[in-house]
């Protein structure tokens, strides 16, 4: 029956028509929610600046480096990996990216004898490592589309209370830093122990010889106790919006592509529709053709 | 010369003003700055803290815990949560006040409730602008 390929081929156009109005809509969220990510990054500079600026003055002040925090441990048995993946999907290689190189660094670790401990947030690494059957200690969910700051500190709580108990000796982060809209990385961070608070202060790339003698209350030590645990949390929290901002910025690229294939494939399937319809059309003539030759030779 | 206060809070800038006097809470107690204080760190307890502005007025923020740095003429207040007045939804926070009095009449070493008290108690203070 002529004009049968021709329908089906029309109900595709349209099917995928459709797909593309989605992911040119999900293009277009992830687009400002890049912005937004950033913004909030960029909001959340100052507080993290401040605390290392506190630090340094510690520092300056050879404040006691005794700190749960600070811990060394001279043989590692357990390595706590925290693995910040997304909630949701379509966004590309960002998932498979993180799980893949924190299961490389687990491999490793576990190689060298060292036990695992897993703390992951987004459903995704969740889903992933419980399909094979890893020993999961901890999962989030929830916080990573647009963290908050009382998210970041029930995850900090957790990682902080597992490493001072002593159930791990270090802990490695593992999450997308983002570099810029174009281009976002893969992140293995050491994150406990903290460098010492001199390291940190150097990090900080203040100039302690410009710090003049500051006056602390309660004390150095005092200071340094309540200090630290924030500045963990504030460490946390950056790489939970670095975290988000490249989740949006690598569903921004990969609904992009979804969306240029969508109109590739539609340009291809409207070409073959018409010659299907040629086809048909020319199938008909020579069929009317054929009969009225038919008609006249017998008449 | 003015002191340049900045109100942190991890997720933004809240505040950003010049002032003649800022008075804090710290774990030894109230304390003044002013400009030309020594270079100061200190813990911040839940409190309110003022300041004051050139021409006289003041301002009433609620910080929960925290610390301040003084260093030259600028005073930064980092807090986890840092209120304006302005911010402060006072219905919410009485109501928190009652359920916290709640909890710790039903069990007086709940420190989680005591916390929350004080913590609705310093929003409604602000809320009020009731002095320190």
């Amino acid at each position: 029956m002529p004009g049968g390929e021709e329908r089906i081929l029309r109900r595709r156009i349209s099917s995928v028509q459709s797909t593309k109005k989605i992911t040119r809509a999900m293009e277009l969220i992830a687009a400002t929610r890049v912005v937004k990510a950033q913004q909030r990054a960029h909001a959340a500079r100052p507080y993290a600046n401040r605390i290392t600026s506190v630090i340094e003055d510690l520092a300056a002040a050879g404040a006691a480096t005794e700190h749960a925090l600070l811990r060394q441990s001279e043989e590692i048995r357990r390595v706590g990996y925290v693995v910040i993946t997304s909630d949701r999907g379509l966004a590309g290689p960002y998932n498979s990216s993180v799980i893949r190189a924190a299961e490389r660094e687990i491999m490793a670790g576990t190689r060298d004898g060292r036990d695992y401990s897993l703390i992951l947030v987004g459903r995704k690494g969740r889903d992933y490592f419980r399909f094979r059957n890893y020993r999961i200690d901890a999962s989030f969910e929830g916080m990573s589309d647009t963290p908050r700051y009382a998210d970041a500190r029930r995850l900090s709580e957790e990682v902080s209370g597992r490493f001072i108990s002593g159930d791990v000796d270090q802990v490695i982060l593992v999450y997308m830093e983002f570099v810029s809209l174009g281009s976002q990385k893969v992140a293995v961070r050491r994150f406990l122990p903290l460098a010492t608070i001199a390291e940190i202060a150097e990090l900080g790339g203040g100039s302690a010889e410009a710090r003049a003698a500051f006056e602390f209350e309660p004390s150095p030590s005092g200071v340094l106790e309540v200090l630290l645990p924030r500045y963990v949390e504030s460490r946390l929290f950056s790489a939970l919006l670095d975290a988000a901002a490249s989740e949006h910025a690598n569903r921004q690229r990969a609904m992009k592509a979804a969306t240029d294939n969508a109109e590739e494939l539609i340009v291809k399937l409207t070409r073959m529709m018409n010659r299907a319809r040629q086809d048909a059309i020319t199938t008909e003539i020579m069929e009317i053709v054929g009969g009225a030759e038919a008609l006249r030779s017998a008449g | 010369m003015a002191l340049q206060v900045e109100l942190v809070s991890p997720e933004e800038v809240v505040l950003r003003t010049s002032a003649s006097m800022v008075l804090v809470r710290t774990s030894d107690g109230d304390i003044a700055f002013q400009p030309g204080h020594v270079p100061f760190v200190g813990v911040l307890l839940p409190e309110r803290v003022r300041i004051y502005s050139d021409d006289g007025d003041s301002q009433l923020i609620a910080v929960h815990s925290g610390f301040v740095e003084v260093a030259g003429d600028k005073v930064a207040i980092l807090s986890d949560v840092a209120e304006l007045a302005g911010d402060i939804d006072a219905e919410r926070a009485a109501a928190a006040a009652e359920r916290a009095r709640a909890a710790l009449a039903a069990d007086p070493d709940d420190a989680e409730a005591a916390a929350a008290l004080k913590r609705a108690e310093i929003r409604l203070a602000v809320a009020a602008g009731t002095a320190i």
